[in-house]
């Protein structure tokens, strides 16, 4: 009870802080009157599609991880998802867009930018793709409610709601936003890293590698569930998680060829590479599967699209689709020695956040490379001064936005681990672990059984 | 020999199969159910205080000798009882066990439990 009055008064205290910064602000701000481009509606209703394919993406992952968990946890582990919607959703419109694509502040950290606090000063700017900004912001911001909702799947089960809330928040702001500068704004230090920046198309390092590797540090600071690994935890609904599989597979095009901000060939080129490294990476998982123990299962070609997808994800738009190919049979090869590594290392990444989507960031960032079709490093190589730019030489640079994205995301997650399981407690207490979060954290039942009559 | 049939809340169904099972009672059947006693139970249901008609419960069904009736009774007693006892923390009941039949060996009797 002490706690709570505490943490009251902290944000009583930040959200006064907050409403002066927003008096300080009005007086600074003013709309830019430049005359506007006409608006491409190819382009803009394509970026509308998928804007609202990636948010299906968040309950597709809320049922994907729901169906693993036991059935006393459903409800708490969609959970995570949704309220990702709820809190990302806001903070996004408040400070999100600013900070990541706003022009670079304190010393390239993140981004700033007046115009775009509760995204203000953008209602009828387009931009010059054709496409409204309202559109490429609310597009980039289902990016940033996806991420934390896959680090859920580290700590699932065993993590306190409120907690929960308060962290990503806090990681949004202090990971995600920065990285997404990083390596999506224009004057982001990895967007210009090298002759033609990393390659990141549609988040491989922004989404996958930060929240899977920040997954592993939470799943190590918060110990293994209770009975982990001596009694077997099995999911309690197949069905849900395969659903929610091909929710995010049909969702990803969205992710991907969305990427490309635009309707025309990067889109295509995008949409193709998505599809072959999906199909790839199930087809790779049954495969080893069924030599590996004798069946191929449903839970196993749900892992292989993903780890497929994950990928390809920022290979889209510069891999051909044999590259595709490659990279999707690559990343189930390897996640599934991830977790088959996992199982005998004895940490509990409960649904797999970072052995597939840290891994699989890790592989498609890093292998991508050497299927980069040959137009783009034709292009970047005219981009140096000295005309030349090889494989090895992108190679360095992908290690290095891997290398940063890594290091930075676990020492924040570390830091905010520590300083909130102090502050308000992350680990649920092992009576309400042993009861269930949908019970003790919701008061709620997933499965029916209340209206038998 | 007996067959036990204890009816508790879901919540404490893993308290009382790990204080079972520490208490090597490890032969158990378990359902989930619907009911009430005088349990009749409030909830708030999309902003408005309702009265479910049945409630969720879960059933332990667990065959015994007559020797490990009171341990099996004593340990789900314990285990079940929310804080310090609630209404609605539910019943055992005890029957009789006609006969107990093994499908895999086909032995009968109380060495087949």
């Amino acid at each position: 009870m002490k706690r709570y009055a505490d943490v009251r008064r902290r944000r009583v205290r930040a959200g006064l802080l907050l409403l002066a910064m927003l008096g300080i602000g009005q007086a600074a701000a003013w709309a830019t009157n430049a005359p506007a481009p006409a608006v491409n509606s190819g382009a803009t209703a394509w970026m509308l599609t998928s804007t609202a394919l990636v948010l299906l993406m968040v309950p597709g992952l809320a049922m994907f991880y729901g169906g693993l968990v036991r059935t006393k946890n459903v409800l708490g582990t969609m959970m995570h998802s949704f309220s990702a919607m709820a809190i990302m959703g806001v903070l996004w419109v408040v400070c999100g867009y600013a900070m990541s694509f706003g022009k670079s502040a304190c010393g390239g950290w993140c981004g700033w930018d007046w115009n775009y606090f509760l995204m203000r000063g953008i209602d009828e700017k387009v931009m010059p793709s054709g496409v409204p900004e309202y559109v490429f912001a609310m597009f980039q911001g289902k990016f940033a409610i996806i991420t934390p909702a896959l680090i859920a799947g580290a700590f699932a089960e065993r993590v306190r709601f409120r907690t929960y809330c308060v962290f990503i928040a806090l990681w949004g702001l202090l990971v995600y936003n920065p990285l997404c500068h990083w390596v999506w704004a224009p004057d982001g230090f990895l967007f210009n890293m090298g002759a033609s920046g990393a390659i990141d198309f549609a988040g491989g390092t922004v989404v996958h590698v930060s929240s899977g590797v920040s997954g592993l540090v939470l799943a190590l600071f918060l110990g293994a569930r209770r009975g982990y690994p001596a009694s077997a935890i099995q999911p309690n609904n197949l069905v849900m998680t395969l659903s929610g599989a091909g929710l995010l597979w049909v969702g990803w095009f969205g992710f991907n060829a969305g990427s490309s901000v635009a309707s025309d060939l990067l889109t295509a080129q995008a949409l193709t590479a998505t599809q072959a490294a999906a199909a790839s990476g199930a087809l790779t998982w049954m495969l080893i599967e069924a030599l590996h123990q004798g069946k191929a299962t449903s839970l196993g070609v749900a892992s292989g699209i993903l780890a497929g997808l994950v990928a390809v994800t920022p290979a889209a738009g510069v891999v051909q689709p044999f590259g595709a190919l490659c990279l999707g049979a690559a990343a189930a090869l390897a996640c599934f020695t991830a977790i088959q590594m996992k199982t005998r290392m004895g940490y509990d990444d409960s649904l797999d956040a970072f052995g597939v989507h840290g891994v699989g960031g890790i592989v498609g960032s890093l292998l991508l490379t050497f299927f980069i079709r040959k137009s783009w490093m034709a292009a970047a190589a005219a981009k140096t001064g000295a005309g030349a730019w090889g494989v090895f030489d992108q190679l360095k640079v992908q290690v290095a936005a891997v290398g940063i994205a890594v290091c930075y995301a676990a020492a924040v997650t570390c830091i905010l681990a520590f300083v909130l399981d102090r502050v308000l407690g992350l680990r649920l207490e092992k009576e309400d672990e042993m009861s269930g979060m949908d019970h003790c954290l919701h008061g709620e039942q997933a499965y029916g059984m209340l209206n038998l009559g | 020999m007996r067959m036990i049939t204890a009816i508790i809340q879901p919540s404490q169904l893993d308290r009382v199969r790990e204080a079972l099972i520490a208490a090597e009672i490890t032969r158990i059947t378990v359902m989930r159910v619907s009911g009430h006693g005088r349990q009749i139970g409030e909830e708030m249901y999309r902003g408005q205080k309702v009265v479910p008609s049945l409630l969720p419960k879960v059933q332990l069904s667990i065959a015994v000798n007559d020797a490990f009736v009171d341990i099996t009774v004593d340990t789900i007693i314990q285990a079940a009882r929310t804080d310090t006892g609630a209404v609605g923390d539910g019943k055992i009941f005890i029957s009789p066990l006609e006969e107990c039949i093994r499908i895999r060996t086909g032995e009968r009797g109380g060495g087949a439990i």
